[in-house]
């Protein structure tokens, strides 16, 4: 694809707006979405909505996301067919959609740097943001770096511990890194923790929240900067394979990378999308993340979707090996594919991914994120399954550089 | 059962602001929650918010999240807390439920709203719930004949004050500052504001939390508002006390302390 001539427009980034897949004005997907956030912060949300609906449909703004995406963070990303890896899936065609390629090493770039525009359309000068694994916090920090705003990072201390590198990456970046010791010490804690901060903060500050979930409209806006994923794979594969391709894989855990690579196949009736959360030590061992697939409908984090939940609604700690997917709430808009049956999810465990991990590093010279990688082990069940003539899109969200704590002590290394 | 209303009614006789305490159910534990209460009533208190401890408390302070954080360690469920309001209703105070909406949605909420009245429960406070999400409650609460508080805030526009307010049965909380709860040096200018825009709007009482903390600050805020919550000051006694009858003791000083400043 050449590098000039394809302009991102309105459409790239937030669909013809006539498919019926859009949240209504409160936010909803259906029964989904939505906002129950303190109502301090109602006036705010209103605001980043009416900015980001001006700005959408405003060419300077296309123009200048469009810009960054191209000339900053890489983009487009490539397209990469894995004959050796696809051997062991039954003969499948996986091919790969390659976001650990970009500035930053995955695909969280492409949020922050379209929100990050919008926080100067905010008039706002500094930006807070949650991260788990880090890769968020290292994308804020560093579009915060590129257009000089000040920016904060939350972090749980137990994060902190397992991706000391990526801490060190935003300290680097100018960031400061906000352990958070309450609660679980992962996530969940942090995003409580920077919606106090957002609150408290709020005249100058934008929350550049980092997933898919959240109040409205974060599901929306957060969706939107990432569709591209999905609207250049798409593309990429007719010029690839000259159809289709028969399913979409990706991993979910707040969602925003499944929910990007997906977005602009949904009106594809004949294109099966498949979402893999963290099954961690297996669905019966309690220590998982498996929020679609075991969680029930209730509210976390400002909205209305699956959560890890006990039967009184306290949230339910979630265990995952990658800290991207340790999170007991998920998008609200993977909760309406749930239960519309467009979307198919699916619990891979730590040992799978960890398996798909190592076999797609010997197999190919990629080593992924240990979250991507439980896309790619549940490609190899499906393409098992699905047989020779499937063609699979994995979406490989990141790479595995920030992972190899993990995958030393894991391996022996 | 005393309701909120023969409570504001009372008060405005009495020519003074009501005095709402919060203190969160389980905490320092499940019967020391009630002791506490009713220290707070003993000493002045008119009505008692008792908090369903919740594992996310996203607009909490560091003092609540930490009682919070130890009721729930001490294994308090929903039953407990309508056992809590039960032992704080007997006092005569006029008693609410004050919690995230998780819980009830979970729990249902018909079945909460029940359960809160056959409690003695008078109405909830619930601070995440907009008046977009909040008929389902609305409903229920009405059918079990329970009050429904929601919160404005310095933010909300006069169209959003006019929503949250329309919503509100008993009384509505205005948040003194845009922050999270936790007692001040001193309470934000922008209250008083806030109470004068939202009286322009309805004719129930308008009481202001967060960030009052002395007797001084409640007397301050009782000048211009029909009611003073205090919570995390209460808590920060309790947590701060070596053992739970010096607690007690503590919290109730506090509370003659406030009970003065809401009748200067």
């Amino acid at each position: 694809m050449a590098n000039e001539g394809t302009i991102l427009t309105a459409a790239d980034l937030a669909g013809n707006g006539a498919r019926g897949d859009d949240p209504d004005v409160h936010g909803k997907f259906g029964i989904f979405g939505g906002r129950y956030v303190p109502e301090a912060l109602i006036p705010a949300l209103d605001e980043v909505a009416a900015v980001y609906e001006k700005a959408k449909n405003d060419a300077e703004f296309l123009r200048e996301f469009d810009h960054l995406l191209r000339t900053y963070a890489g983009r487009p990303t490539t397209l990469t067919d894995v004959p050796r890896f696809s051997e062991r899936a039954g003969g499948a065609r996986i091919v790969l959609k390659r976001e650990d390629l970009t500035h930053t090493g995955a695909h969280k770039i492409n949020n922050v740097l379209g929100q990050a525009l919008l926080t100067k359309r905010l008039g706002k000068k500094r930006v807070i943001a949650e991260t788990g694994a880090g890769q968020h916090g290292v994308a804020t920090a560093t579009a915060a770096a590129l257009l000089g705003l000040e920016c904060v990072i939350y972090m749980g201390a137990v994060d902190c511990e397992r991706q000391a590198l990526n801490v060190a990456r935003m300290k680097l970046l100018g960031a400061t890194v906000v352990p958070v010791t309450n609660g679980s010490q992962t996530l969940k804690d942090a995003i409580n923790e920077a919606f106090r901060d957002w609150v408290t903060n709020v005249d100058t500050t934008h929350y550049l929240f980092g997933t898919v979930a959240g109040p409205h409209p974060f599901p929306e806006i957060v969706r939107d900067f990432a569709r591209i994923i999905g609207v250049e794979a798409r593309r990429q594969m007719l010029e690839l394979t000259g159809k289709l391709p028969d399913a979409v894989c990706a991993a979910v855990g707040g969602g925003s990378n499944a929910i990007g690579v997906f977005h602009a196949f949904i009106g594809d009736q004949d294109v099966a999308l498949h979402g893999y959360e963290a099954a961690g030590h297996g669905l019966e061992s309690g220590e998982h993340a498996l929020t679609l697939t075991a969680g029930s409908v209730g509210v976390l984090h400002g909205s209305r979707t699956y959560v890890l939940q006990d039967d009184e609604g306290q949230t339910i700690e979630s265990h995952s090996i990658s800290a991207g997917l340790d999170y007991p709430g998920v998008g609200p808009e993977h909760a309406w594919l749930k239960d519309s049956g467009r979307a198919t999810y699916h619990g891979v465990t730590d040992d799978e991914a960890m398996a798909a991990f190592s076999l797609l590093a010997r197999t190919e010279g990629i080593i992924p994120a240990i979250e991507s990688s439980h896309a790619l082990a549940g490609a190899l069940e499906l393409g098992r399954e699905l047989g020779p003539a499937a063609t699979i899109l994995v979406n490989l969200s990141g790479r595995g550089d920030k992972d190899m704590g993990t995958a030393m002590k894991y391996f022996n290394l | 059962m005393t309701t909120l209303q023969t409570v504001f009614a009372k008060a405005k006789a009495d020519n003074r602001a009501a005095l709402v305490g919060y203190l969160p159910a389980g905490f320092p534990s499940k019967d020391g929650a009630i002791a506490a209460a009713a220290a707070l009533v003993e000493a002045g208190c008119d009505v008692i918010e008792i908090g369903l401890p919740y594992s996310d408390p996203l607009m909490d302070g560091p003092t609540i999240q930490d009682a919070v954080h130890r009721s729930l360690t001490n294994g308090t469920r929903i039953a407990d807390v309508m056992r809590t309001v039960e032992g704080v209703a007997a006092t005569g105070a006029a008693t609410l439920v004050m919690t995230y909406w998780n819980p009830i949605d979970k729990y249902g909420a018909d079945r909460f709203a029940r359960d809160l009245a056959n409690a003695g429960g008078v109405g909830t406070i619930t601070p995440d719930l907009t008046p977009e999400e909040s008929e389902p409650w609305r409903a229920a609460s009405a059918a079990a004949g329970i009050d429904t508080v929601f919160l404005v805030a310095p933010s909300s526009t006069e169209q959003r004050i006019k929503a949250v307010v329309d919503c509100c049965t008993g009384f509505v909380y205005a948040a003194s500052l845009m922050g999270v709860t936790g007692a001040r040096e001193s309470v934000n200018v922008a209250a008083e504001g806030l109470v004068e825009r939202t009286k322009a709007h309805t004719d129930l009482p308008v009481c202001v939390g967060l960030g009052v903390g002395t007797g001084a600050q409640a007397a301050e805020v009782a000048a211009y508002a029909d009611g003073v919550i205090v919570g995390s000051a209460f808590i920060r006694r309790i947590l701060d006390a070596p053992d739970e009858a010096a607690g007690l003791e503590s919290v109730a000083t506090l509370a003659r302390d406030m009970a003065r400043g809401v009748r200067r």
